[in-house]
C-alpha cells in the first residue's frame, strides 16, 4: 500500500486574507490543519535599529509605522518612555487629548479588524459599514495632525498642537446641490470636540447595527464558535494581552491595572469572555468599541471646560512658540538645539506599556545619556499572538485557519517591526 | 418553552432577515458617496501633502539655508547645499527633496524658521518615473508660486495653535 503523507500548503504571503504578509505552511490531513507554522519577517525594516541612529523626536514618525491601524498608541507608549527617563510633566490637557485619540485610534482598529474579519469569514456588508465609521474618525485624525493615518502628534511632554476649532467643509459641486452639501456639513459646524461629540451620540448605534448584522447570525455563530478556543490559564502562559486575554476570561487591562494618563479618573469597564473562543473575543472587541466611545464622551466633556496648555512649558524638551521663537533669541537657540541635536535623555532605562487595541504594547529605552537611545526595544502584542498560531489552529479545518489569523487582529508592522 | 422559540426562531430565519431588513434599509438610505475626481472630501488646514518652498512678497526665496529641516528630517530626504550669493545673503545652491525617502512627518515644516519649506494640501501627485519624484529647488518654487495664495490662507489658520 503506498505511503500516505500530509499534504503541505503554502498560505500566503500574497493571500488576502493574511493580512498583510503573513505566509503559513500548513500540514494538511485532508481538510483538517495538523500544524501550522508561521514564517514572518517579510515586513522588517529595523525599526528599532534606526531609532538608535536617530535623535528621541525624528523616531515619533516611525512609531506610527509600527501597527499602522492603530497609530496614535503606538507613539503613546514610545512618548511615555521617554518622559519616564526625562521625568517630564505632561499638562492635563495634554492627558486628555492622548486618552482621547488613544480611543479613537482603538475604535479604528476595531472597526478595521470586524470589517476585515468579518469579511474573512464572508460578511462584506460589515466592511463597507466599518469603513464608512472609519471615514469620519479619519477626519478627526487629519484635522488635528494633517495627516490621516501617519499622524506623529504625540511629543514627549505632551501633543504637537492643541485641537482645532474649525472643522473643513464640503464643498458644492456638479454631483450635489448646495442642500445636500449644507445637510453634509451639518457636524462639521463648530469644533473637532463637536465633530466628535457628534459621532459618539451616533456610535452606538451602528455598533448596534453590526450586532443585527453579526451576533446572532447563524453563518458568523458557525464560523467562530469553539473555533480556536484557548481558555484562561494557556492564554496566560502565552503571553496573551489585550482582548485576545480577555476573551478567555481574565480581566486584564492595563487601563484598569496599573493607570497612566488620567484613566483612573474616567469610568469606564472591562469586558471579558467566558469560553476563550473566537466568538467571544468579537464580543469583548465590540463591547471595547462602546466603552471606548464612553471614554471619548467624557474626555469631551473635559477638554471643553478645560483650556490651557497642551505641551510642557520645559524649554529643554518642548519646542518654543513659533511666535516666541522668531522674537526672542533665547527660544531661537532653543529651536535650533531641539531640532539639530534633539535633548539628551538621562542614562537609564525605562520600559512603559500602553494598553493598546491589540494588547499590551510596550517601548523600552536603554539610554547612555546620548540624544539618541542606545537600545529601543518594541513589545509588540501581536508576536505574541501569531507564536500561538499552531496551537490555535491545529485540528481545525482549512478555512478556519482565515477565522484564526482575523480574531487575532494581526498587523505586519508591529510583528515584523 | 425556551427550546421551542430558539427552534421557531431558527427555523424561519428571524435573525437572517433582521440583518436583511438593516442592509436593506440602507439600499434606499441616502448615499453619501463623493465622486471623487469631481468632488473631493473635506480637508483640513492642517494637511500634510507635498512640499513647496516659498517667497517673500517681494519675490525673494524665503529660504536661508539654515539647513534644519535637512538636520530635521528622520528620512534623510532632504539635501541642501548653500553659497553666499553676490549680494552678501546666504542662499541655497541645491534644494532638493527626494519624494520616494519623504515619510509626510511634518518635520521639516515645524522646524522652518523662516517658514519657507511648507507642507501644501496637494496629495495628487505623480511620477512616471523616479527623477519625477526628485523634487529639485526649481520644482518646489513652482508649487509655492501656484499655490501661495491657499498656502499663506493655511498657515494663517494654524498660527495660532502653533
Amino acid at each position: 500500500m503506498a505511503e500516505i503523507r500530509n499534504y503541505t500548503l503554502n498560505f500566503g504571503p500574497q493571500h488576502p486574507a493574511a493580512h498583510g504578509v503573513l505566509r503559513l505552511i500548513l500540514e494538511l490531513d485532508g481538510e483538517v490543519v495538523q500544524r501550522a507554522d508561521p514564517h514572518i519577517g517579510l515586513l522588517h525594516r529595523g525599526t528599532e535599529k534606526l531609532a538608535e541612529q536617530r535623535t528621541y523626536n525624528q523616531s515619533i514618525g516611525y512609531m506610527d509605522r509600527l501597527d499602522y491601524v492603530s497609530m496614535m498608541c503606538n507613539e503613546h507608549a514610545y512618548c511615555m518612555t521617554i518622559e519616564k527617563l526625562l521625568g517630564v510633566e505632561v499638562p492635563e490637557r495634554a492627558q486628555y487629548i492622548r486618552v482621547m485619540f488613544d480611543e479613537v485610534t482603538r475604535i479604528l482598529n476595531h472597526l478595521m479588524w470586524l470589517g476585515t474579519h468579518a469579511l474573512d469569514v464572508g460578511a462584506m456588508t460589515m466592511f463597507l459599514y466599518c469603513f464608512r465609521e472609519r471615514e469620519d474618525l479619519m477626519d478627526a485624525y487629519e484635522a488635528v495632525s494633517g495627516a490621516r493615518m501617519h499622524a506623529s502628534y504625540y511629543r514627549p511632554g505632551g501633543v504637537y498642537r492643541d485641537l482645532p476649532d474649525s472643522m473643513p467643509q464640503y464643498e458644492e459641486s456638479q454631483w450635489h446641490t448646495r442642500a445636500q452639501v449644507e445637510e453634509n456639513n451639518k457636524n462639521r459646524q463648530g469644533s473637532l470636540l463637536d465633530f466628535l461629540h457628534d459621532f459618539t451620540e451616533r456610535f452606538d448605534t451602528y455598533v448596534d447595527e453590526y450586532e443585527q448584522l453579526l451576533t446572532n447570525n447563524r453563518i458568523w455563530k458557525q464560523r467562530l464558535v469553539d473555533i480556536g478556543v484557548v481558555d484562561a490559564e494557556r492564554a496566560k502562559q502565552l503571553g496573551f494581552t489585550g482582548p485576545m486575554l480577555r476573551g478567555s476570561g481574565i480581566a486584564w487591562d492595563l487601563r484598569k491595572s496599573q493607570p497612566y494618563e488620567v484613566y483612573d479618573k474616567l469610568e469606564f469597564d472591562i469586558p471579558i469572555g467566558t469560553n476563550g473562543d473566537c466568538y467571544d473575543r468579537y464580543l469583548v472587541r465590540v463591547e471595547e468599541m462602546r466603552q471606548s466611545n464612553r471614554l471619548i464622551k467624557q474626555c469631551i466633556s473635559w477638554l471643553r471646560d478645560n483650556p490651557g496648555p497642551v505641551m510642557s512649558d520645559d524649554p529643554k524638551v518642548a519646542a518654543p512658540h513659533r511666535e516666541e521663537m522668531k522674537e526672542d533669541m533665547e527660544s531661537l537657540i532653543h529651536h535650533f538645539k531641539l531640532f539639530t541635536e534633539g535633548y539628551p535623555v538621562p542614562e537609564g532605562q525605562a520600559y512603559c506599556a500602553v494598553e493598546h487595541p491589540k494588547g499590551e504594547f510596550g517601548t523600552y529605552i536603554i539610554s547612555d545619556g546620548a540624544n539618541k537611545p542606545f537600545r529601543l526595544k518594541i513589545r509588540a502584542p501581536g508576536f505574541a499572538h501569531i507564536s500561538a498560531m499552531d496551537e490555535m489552529v491545529a485540528g481545525h479545518m482549512i478555512a478556519d485557519v482565515v477565522t484564526v489569523i482575523g480574531t487575532m487582529d494581526i498587523v505586519f508592522g508591529e510583528i515584523d517591526r | 418553552m425556551r427550546a421551542l422559540t430558539q427552534f421557531f426562531k431558527s427555523l424561519f430565519l428571524l435573525e437572517l432577515f433582521k440583518g436583511l431588513s438593516l442592509t436593506g434599509r440602507y439600499l434606499f438610505a441616502k448615499k453619501f458617496t463623493v465622486q471623487y475626481p469631481e468632488e473631493k472630501t473635506p480637508q483640513s488646514f492642517r494637511f500634510r501633502g507635498l512640499h513647496a518652498l516659498r517667497r517673500y512678497q517681494n519675490g525673494e526665496e524665503r529660504c536661508i539655508a539654515c539647513k534644519l529641516c535637512e538636520a530635521v528630517c528622520p528620512a534623510m530626504a532632504i539635501t541642501i547645499e548653500s553659497e553666499e550669493r553676490a549680494d552678501g545673503t546666504r542662499r541655497t545652491k541645491k534644494y532638493d527633496i527626494d519624494l520616494t525617502k519623504c515619510i509626510f512627518c511634518g518635520f521639516c515644516e515645524e522646524s522652518c524658521p523662516v517658514d519657507s519649506i511648507v507642507e501644501t494640501r496637494i496629495f495628487e501627485y505623480h511620477g512616471e518615473e523616479r527623477e519625477d519624484l526628485y523634487m529639485t529647488k526649481e520644482k518646489l518654487l513652482a508649487v509655492g508660486d501656484k499655490y501661495e495664495s491657499q498656502i499663506s490662507k493655511d498657515r494663517g489658520e494654524d498660527a495660532s495653535y502653533r
